[in-house]
């Protein structure tokens, strides 16, 4: 048999392999790049950025926790006029595939990004709306956590920046993922990431205080993994045409295939970069194995192809 | 970037009193490229519960030519990553991350250089001691630690010197109290023209502020939780206060720089200690900020070579 075909079309992304770094696990390549090629990832997901520089919040700002970490930074960034300047033009000579996040308090800010983008002309395969990070000032409005100010910040941002394929990054600590997911293709997101941190925290029992200073944070790594699984399955059986990003706790091969037989078309991954910042191509190349095994061409044709008894 | 992802070999692992574990580790391509302060980002092979690696200055370097050279790290059992690789025996493999960081900047011209280490964190105080040997430089020491039995190896530090101060608070051995309470003295019997140290943040701060009072460079080497060590997780900043680049306005801001990748070496007399914890608010990351000079415009002598590297320890 051929070796089987890694290229997969994520919402008319031509992407080389389905195997993508995760927003905020990778800064924008730069500092990866001593260890790997970034070209030849599957994608980057740029660290949100926001309209002006963002300090993040005081430290501590992580934590290891049972297979996973918690961390509350706060989207610490340099804002966008600084990534259209410095990182996008290196990004473009890398040849890297980019998708770039984007983050804000407001909807007006979400949508200033966009335009900052949209204006800079290019570079760019697609955005990535992070409307999830729990760490932000007003946790408890969460953009992610109500279908209308979902709605509003998709629509915003894809009115400002139309050129390119349009991803909403969703929260897992909803009651129903799948009525937000159906209120961002509403409003016209042209695909879904699934699924940005759980919200916990974590106390020092002998200081009494919490881990985080923050108090609370979000939860990434393995642990997180399977309500990753869950969340895409749910969502791409209400939303079968709607192509997922699948991520949360993927550091191994079978992990991503476990993640697109849930429903993804393509994967991110995140904490495990941490560790090994070549930990998306490893994925990439375990990937190839595993297809050969179950006698698989594409990597269309696991999507969703979980095979649910009774 | 010059960091290699390598796997390495345990040559010996030894405990140190009742408190301390060493590790030498086979890994030329570390070994032979890390300068004292910067730090390698570690992990056992096949363990999955812990995920995170774990950072540690280098403590001490055996060149064996480009085969065979090693590394050694020591710490102390703070959690399960420690307590893993406290367990590793002879010949196990050991993911390394490294060489990281910027690590301490040596002076360019023969200086009298006082090294100021506390407890485990003197580990990188060791190496700085052997490079700053090489290259000519005086090396006085102040080494403190809470007992005798959590000095670290005050028989070598006392071979280096040539004047060896030791602290431990409860009376154990040498004077009693603080590296602090000898500092000043200790400075002023050296004629010292730089000041190296590493240890615990409350230390650090300390020997910051006695050193500012006297208007003397200090360079410290912090430790600060990272999940990377390499850059992109953002959990290791230390707030900044640094100086407008040449050219543009206003005083100055407030930056939070990563420990992991900025340092994890820094000007003493930039890091904000007292707001650690709270966040300033008037940070300004939005203008291109650069540090001042490593070594203050000082007559008669040149202590820190200018842009070269600094670096961290941690665990």
């Amino acid at each position: 048999m051929t070796r089987p075909s890694l290229a997969v079309d994520l919402a008319g992304i031509r992407l080389k392999n389905p195997v993508l770094a995760a927003s905020g696990t990778f800064g924008a390549g730069r500092e990866a790049s001593g260890f790997v090629d970034i070209a030849r990832l599957g994608g980057l997901i740029t660290k949100s950025m926001t309209l002006e520089p963002w300090k993040g919040k005081p430290t501590p700002r992580m934590c290891e926790t049972p297979s996973g970490m918690l961390n509350a930074i706060g989207i610490q960034n340099r804002g966008v006029a600084h990534f259209i300047s410095e990182d996008l033009p290196w990004l473009v000579r890398r040849k890297a595939t980019v998708i770039a996040s984007i983050a804000g308090n407001t909807v007006d800010e979400f949508a200033g990004v966009a335009a900052r983008l949209a204006a800079a002309g290019g570079g760019i395969a697609g955005v990535e709306v992070n409307i999830s990070c729990p760490n932000l000032e007003d946790r408890d409005n969460m953009f992610a956590h109500s279908e209308a100010a979902t709605a509003r910040v998709v629509s915003e941002v894809k009115r400002a920046l139309p050129a390119v394929p349009l991803f909403a990054k969703l929260s897992p600590n909803v009651t129903s993922v799948g009525d937000i997911a159906a209120a961002a293709v509403a409003a016209g997101a042209d695909g879904l990431s699934l699924i940005n941190t759980v919200l916990g925290m974590a106390i020092d029992v002998n200081t009494r205080r919490p881990k985080l200073a923050g108090t609370v944070g979000g939860l990434s790594g393995p642990a997180i993994r399977p309500i990753a699984v869950r969340a895409v399955h749910e969502v791409h059986r209400a939303h079968p045409g709607v192509p997922i990003i699948g991520q949360g706790g993927i550091s191994s091969a079978a992990d991503a295939l476990e993640m697109i037989l849930a429903g993804a078309t393509a994967v991110a991954v995140g904490t495990a970069n941490f560790i090994n910042p070549r930990s998306a191509l490893e994925v990439a190349g375990g990937l190839s194995e595993l297809m050969a095994s179950h006698g698989a061409a594409t990597v269309a044709e696991l999507v969703g192809a979980v095979e649910l008894v009774g | 970037m010059s960091a290699s992802l390598v796997m390495g070999e345990v040559l010996s692992r030894k405990k140190q009193g009742e408190d301390y574990y060493s590790l030498t580790v086979v890994a030329p391509a570390v070994a032979e490229s890390v300068a004292p302060g910067q730090f390698v980002n570690v992990r056992p092979v096949g363990r999955t519960a812990h995920i995170l690696r774990r950072p540690f200055s280098v403590y001490r370097v055996h060149k064996q030519g480009g085969w065979a050279s090693t590394f050694e790290i020591i710490f102390d059992i703070r959690g399960p990553g420690t307590e893993e690789l406290a367990a590793l025996d002879v010949h196990d493999k050991l993911d390394v991350m490294g060489p990281l960081g910027n690590g301490f900047r040596l002076p360019k011209k023969h200086s009298r250089c006082l090294l100021v280490g506390g407890g485990i964190g003197a580990a990188p105080l060791f190496f700085l001691a052997a490079r700053l040997r090489e290259a000519g430089h005086r090396i006085d020491v102040v080494l403190g630690a809470r007992t005798s039995e959590l000095l670290l190896n005050a028989m070598d530090a006392r071979r280096l010197a040539s004047i060896c101060r030791i602290t431990t608070e409860d009376g154990s051995a040498g004077d009693t109290g603080v590296v602090t309470d000898v500092l000043g003295p200790t400075i002023e019997r050296c004629g010292s023209e730089v000041v190296y140290t590493c240890g615990p943040h409350a230390m650090l701060e300390a020997v910051a502020g006695v050193c500012g009072a006297a208007k003397l460079p200090v360079q410290v080497a912090v430790e600060e939780l990272m999940a990377c060590g390499f850059g992109v997780c953002m959990s290791c900043v230390i707030p900044l206060r640094v100086r407008r680049k040449k050219g543009g306005s206003g005083s100055g801001g407030v930056l939070y720089a990563r420990s992991c990748t900025e340092g994890p070496v820094f000007d003493g007399s930039q890091v904000i200690w007292s707001d650690h914890i709270a966040a300033p608010d008037t940070i300004d990351l939005a203008s291109e900020l650069v540090p001042p000079p490593a070594a203050p415009p000082r007559a008669q002598h040149v202590p820190a070579g200018a842009g070269a590297e600094h670096s961290p320890p941690g665990n």
